[in-house]
């Protein structure tokens, strides 16, 4: 991908400089240019304040500017309809410690963050691979015929809408008139003819955790294959003339070879999974049976615009964020660990 | 790839170590059998993992022309009638229409207003050094990895201390900016990839900053630009939470939103047929136009975190 947008930059780059006929006028004109350059123009300063300061106010007003007072109104009791806003402390985050219902969501969030992109980067790594070097041994590495087929299909889902991928898999995932328990019935299994799989405290959150994996494998296959046809070749066939298998090729060469697309993709997905808060909404707005998929998010929703409770809610924020930050250090810390490993193998 | 490969394959093994490998490499070896066991694995599962893509949108289209009886009595069964009674109730009683309408305007406002205002910015930190870049930097990467949750409820009393909660433009203006760390973070990396020595020789050329912008990078840029449209695009037309938040009036409810309070209200009223309906509604368009620019958005799927 670099290789053609620069290939292209630089067919783009030739009209100009093949254009400069004026080739004394310009050596000419270097000096006053630098001279200018220094100068304040009329030029120069509304360049600046239309080019950066509009658009980084404008930035900081939207985005910064509520990060910050998040931090602040969640040190309050604030309620967001009376003026009234009184300086609590840290008591709401006290609080947000011994609220069960929160810890639980908490604790449904870590498990989605380590569940999720385990499962789907590997699912998406292993199909990748298979599309890669599926092909045949003899001869160059090739992958497989008519695999972008594979990748069109699997792609699907990230064009669609994550309210309505979940409106979907709640259909099919109703008891009686689903997809999942009409296919079970008509294979014989008839205790799941009625079967409410959103509905039991069993099965609910691995169904939930399904549909999101559902609908994210095929963005990170295609992220995996683009990132491995990016490796030289040449790589590839001096592993297997030292006689390296597919498996061990694929684990010790390509995985370390396109670790930093695997660390961008681990940030990604766990910052998807420690929010959640679309998916549940369509499959388990109430938060499941027993609670048992109730995200932060939702909790934080319902406190802040069904409850009123803006002060306590900004606090479950701040620890939604600092969970954010830390799993992404933890992605950072995992990653730099195996890093000294790899470049042997290369 | 393959163009790659063969050359590949023809420079990097040097002729000496070639030499006793050749019997393996042209030579008839048991490897074959073994290659097309592995082929016939690779097609295996990947067919059944797009068959598990593909079946339930495919279930979602016929039941679409199912009425609920239908639906109910059996998931497989064909309908009795192919009629588009399903359609015309999610078009007009669940207004389908005017919310795919509210939805293109919002992502296209937005996306012009972060294109326009992420790409001028990203070529002043891509061209120039000054006092504050590097903060500047630090405050895009923290609207790039701080969850939106945390914005919100500060966002919804922003809105409506400016007077624009539960406008169109009011969420217009906070897409754009949610999309704007992003927009710049990618563009820089582009912009910095372009020559310098270009903008040089424009400004020696004569032409002044805006000029140089405007007529001489912004054009080099267009790959670039391209792409961070596409990913902005996708990425704004999913959006759910902003608009629940703070777009609560139903006249103004952008597809997202309006799929889900239909989902809800088709939940007491069990019009299932209507809610497959509007489904269907809200995938083809975007299914058709990705089929259509596949090839381009793949590639700036890789493009977007391969920087």
């Amino acid at each position: 991908m670099t290789m053609a947008t620069s290939g292209e930059l630089t067919s783009g780059i030739s009209p100009p400089s093949t254009g400069g006929t004026s080739a004394p006028s310009g050596l000419r004109r270097i000096g006053s240019a630098r001279w200018r350059r220094r100068n304040l123009t009329f030029d120069k300063i509304s360049f600046f304040v239309v080019f950066l300061v509009i658009p980084v106010a404008f930035y900081i007003g939207f985005v910064v500017s509520p990060f910050v007072q998040a931090a602040y109104f969640s040190l309050t009791d604030w309620t967001g309809f009376t003026p009234a806003m009184n300086f609590v402390g840290l008591s709401n985050y006290g609080r947000l410690f011994t609220d069960s219902t929160f810890l639980q969501a908490m604790g449904n969030n870590i498990l989605m963050a380590i569940v999720i992109p385990i499962v789907t980067l590997g699912l998406a790594m292993f199909f990748a691979t298979l599309v890669t070097v599926g092909g045949s041994t003899r001869g160059n590495i090739r992958g497989l015929r008519n695999s972008s087929f594979y990748r069109v299909i699997s792609f699907f889902p990230y064009v669609i809408p994550a309210i309505v991928i979940g409106l979907i898999w709640s259909q099919i995932y109703d008891p009686s008139a689903g997809l999942l328990n009409g296919i079970l019935t008509r294979l014989g299994l008839d205790q799941f003819a009625s079967f409410a799989w959103l509905g039991d405290p069993r099965t609910a959150r691995w169904c939930v955790m399904f549909v999101i994996i559902w609908g994210l494998v095929g963005f990170y296959m295609v992220l995996f294959i683009a990132a491995i046809k990016g490796v030289p070749a040449e790589v590839f066939e001096a592993a297997r003339i030292d006689g390296a298998g597919r498996f061990r090729t694929a684990v010790s060469i390509t995985i370390p070879l396109i670790r930093e697309n695997v660390q961008t993709a681990f940030i990604y997905i766990g910052i998807l999974a420690l929010d959640a808060f679309v998916y549940m909404a369509a499959l388990e707005p109430g938060g499941g049976p027993d609670n048992t998929t109730l995200v932060m998010a939702q909790q934080l929703f319902t406190t802040a615009f069904t409850k009123g409770q803006f002060g306590y809610a900004c606090a479950m924020g701040v620890v939604l964020a600092v969970i954010t930050l830390a799993y992404a250090g933890l992605v950072f810390a995992v990653n730099r660990i195996f890093g000294g490993k790899s470049e042997v193998g290369e | 790839m393959t163009q790659i490969s063969d050359v590949g394959g023809a420079r990097t093994v040097p002729p000496s170590e070639q030499a006793p490998f050749e019997p393996a490499e042209v030579g008839e070896r048991p490897g074959t059998t073994g290659d097309k066991a592995v082929t016939g694995f690779s097609h295996t599962i990947l067919i059944i993992w797009s068959v598990l893509v593909i079946l339930p949108l495919i279930w979602v289209l016929m039941s679409s022309f199912k009425t609920s009886s239908e639906i109910f009595a059996s998931p497989f069964a064909l309908p009795q009638r192919w009629s588009f009674d399903n359609y015309v109730n999610a078009w007009t009683t669940a207004g389908i229409g005017s919310f795919f309408l509210n939805s293109v305007i919002v992502v296209v406002g937005a996306l012009i207003l972060t294109m326009l205002f992420g790409s001028m910015s990203a070529y002043v930190l891509a061209r120039f050094t000054f006092p504050g870049s590097r903060l500047l930097y630090y405050l895009m990467l923290a609207g790039l990895t701080f969850p939106i949750f945390l914005a919100i409820v500060p966002l919804f009393f922003v809105l409506r201390g400016i007077g624009l909660l539960n406008t169109l433009p009011g969420l217009i203006l906070t897409y754009a900016a949610f999309a704007f760390p992003f927009t710049v973070f990618f563009l820089y990396a582009f912009f910095r990839s372009l020559s310098k020595s270009i903008a040089e020789a424009a400004s020696v050329d004569g032409a002044g900053e805006w000029r140089t912008f405007f007529q001489i990078m912004l054009p080099m840029a267009k790959p670039g630009l391209a792409t961070v449209a596409i990913l902005n695009f996708v990425g704004l037309w999913n959006q759910f939470l902003l608009p629940i938040a703070l777009n609560t009036n139903p006249d103004n409810y952008v597809l997202t939103q309006a799929m889900a309070s239909f989902a809800s209200q088709a939940g007491y009223s069990v019009d299932f047929g209507a809610l497959f309906a509007a489904v269907v509604i809200t995938v083809v368009p975007v299914l058709i136009i990705y089929l259509i620019f596949q090839r381009q958005l793949q590639g700036s799927v890789s493009a977007g975190t391969n920087k």
